[in-house]
């Protein structure tokens, strides 16, 4: 019993992990650019849906309807003035703006908020719990896990259903020929960037509604993102899902057997799937 | 008779080497016009400063009276200059249906040129239209290739070295498009090194060589000391 409880614990915390990871698996999928503030600007969406829940007093719920189109527009003015400028055959630039962009928004954060913990109130929701059976889950993770799967499915049926989905398909195959058929890459990617960072404000509720946050804790969910992204394949978005699900039941159980030994379960997890499945559980085919 | 494409001393340069240098073309509308020349003769280059994926360094394209020299490529196509490229470089990650609808991706309004009419042109791109477009021999990639540029309704279709690494038998088939494409009201220009092809399909033909047109004409006016000089470079003693 107390396995299938750590086992079902894993899960929907890999939910987490997987919409930490979406944007920077899309972004990574339609242009190739690995972005190290992914996840400063997760922690800038969240401090931006505290600014409006305390400046408004609506519920984090609803500050993110707010906070989403704003973070549209933020990924799409970095994209345009900053990484496309950047982006091209050699891929140090981007790896190197995107660092640099990450140590400034922490500082920037904390001259704004100070290095004070933070925490959106989410009310009663937070202590809510249903039971299936033998196992106790708590309704946020359930909303974040559930949340991360939709997450996954719009971007799929925007990935593979829709003419937006094909400029970024074709982009990302071939940026001479997608311009031959009057496609602007650099207004796809400023498209695909503000995607992702919706994505990451979606990220950003349940992370600052679960745990405290402070500017400096980006590069570690970052870090989580990162390996979610490797364990499943590059530029595979419910490999995404399914490396985020990998990290968060190794974390589960390397927790129940001891609980220092928690976040380390986690990083064996990537090396050992990496030893296995160099290119991931679910590669691209033309990768 | 409209012309359609005026090209006036087009230079272009790789880094530091010259490929093109003052080229001048014209092409008139409903005209089928042939490049022909050896590898290395500039004619690629030629497609790509005309479509702005290479660096024009001097002269003008005018499409209709209208200057489009260095604009984006992007914007060069929505004016109506589409091209087949070399190789057909088609989607991967695209179905054989989707590489066609993507060249429509810039289009405004309605045209001649239709997912149907294409795939009516040639009916096997509709029974393999869920296959992935490189999952297809090299003549059905040809005729996708053909197909999605066909999918913007340009005014202008450039066809870069269509026959290359096809069989015969393959290149008659995509070759015997040609009539209806020109009846849609569309201008063409191929690149052949397939000089033979490029006789037939033809109205003008012009032969370059080492990044100038060497020789120009109409396929029964030429003679073939006259294309063995110009192609070669060599004069028939």
């Amino acid at each position: 019993m107390i396995l299938i409880d750590t086992l079902a614990q894993g899960l929907l915390l890999g939910g987490l992990y997987a919409l930490f990871a979406a944007g920077l698996s899309l972004v990574f999928g339609i242009m190739r650019l690995v972005n190290l503030a992914h996840g400063d600007l997760i922690i800038l969406a969240a401090y931006l849906i505290l600014t409006i829940v305390t400046v408004t007093g609506l519920h984090p719920f609803l500050a993110v309807l707010l906070a989403a189109p704003v973070m549209f527009a933020v990924g799409w003015l970095l994209q345009t003035h900053l990484l496309n400028r950047v982006l091209g055959t050699d891929i140090l630039p981007p790896l190197l703006v995107t660092f640099g962009l990450s140590v400034v928004i922490q500082n920037s954060l904390l001259v704004g908020y100070t290095a004070d913990s933070r925490k959106l109130a989410a009310g009663t929701i937070e202590s809510q719990a249903m039971h299936l059976g033998p196992v106790t889950l708590g309704v946020m993770p359930v909303l974040t896990f559930a949340s991360a799967v939709a997450v996954i499915f719009a971007l799929n049926q925007l990935f593979y259903r829709t003419a937006l989905g094909r400029a970024f398909r074709a982009t990302s195959d071939d940026t001479v020929t997608a311009q031959l058929m009057g496609i602007q890459p650099q207004r796809v990617f400023a498209i695909a960037t503000g995607i992702a960072l919706v994505v990451a404000t979606i990220a950003a509720l349940f992370l600052g509604t679960r745990a405290n946050f402070d500017p400096s804790i980006g590069p570690a969910r970052l870090l989580y993102a990162f390996e979610a992204v490797i364990i499943g394949g590059l530029g595979s978005l419910w490999g995404t899902l399914a490396g985020g699900i990998v990290i968060g039941l190794a974390q589960a159980i390397g927790a129940s057997i001891n609980p220092e030994w928690q976040i380390l379960s986690g990083h064996i997890a990537f090396v050992l799937v990496l030893l296995i499945r160099p290119r991931g559980l679910f590669p691209r085919a033309n990768d | 008779m409209n012309t359609v494409l005026h090209i006036d001393g087009l230079t272009a340069h790789y880094g530091d080497f010259q490929a093109l240098f003052g080229v001048n073309l014209t092409l008139d509308e409903g005209q089928t016009l042939a490049i022909i020349g050896a590898n290395g003769a500039g004619k690629t280059t030629l497609m790509r400063a005309i479509t702005g994926v290479a660096k024009v360094t001097a002269g003008t394209v005018s499409l209709a009276n209208d200057d489009i020299t260095r604009l984006p490529a992007p914007d060069i196509l929505t004016r109506g200059i589409a091209m087949v490229p070399e190789g057909r470089r088609l989607f991967p990650s695209l179905t054989v249906e989707e590489n066609l609808l993507i060249g429509a991706h810039a289009r405004s309004g309605n045209g001649y040129w239709t997912l149907d009419r294409v795939q009516q042109m040639f009916p096997v791109l509709r029974e393999r239209r869920h296959s992935a477009g490189t999952a297809l021999s090299g003549g059905q990639q040809q005729m996708v290739a053909i197909g999605r540029a066909l999918m913007s309704n340009p005014r202008v279709l450039l066809c870069d070295e269509l026959s290359l690494g096809l069989a015969p038998v393959v290149i008659k088939e995509i070759y015997a498009a040609f009539p209806q494409i020109r009846e849609s009201g569309t201008s063409i220009i191929v690149v052949e090194q397939d000089i033979g092809q490029a006789m037939r399909v033809a109205d003008h033909v012009h032969c370059m060589m080492e990044g100038r047109i060497t020789l120009s004409g109409r396929p029964a006016d030429l003679t073939r000391e006259a294309i063995h000089d110009a192609y070669f470079g060599v004069s028939h003693a």
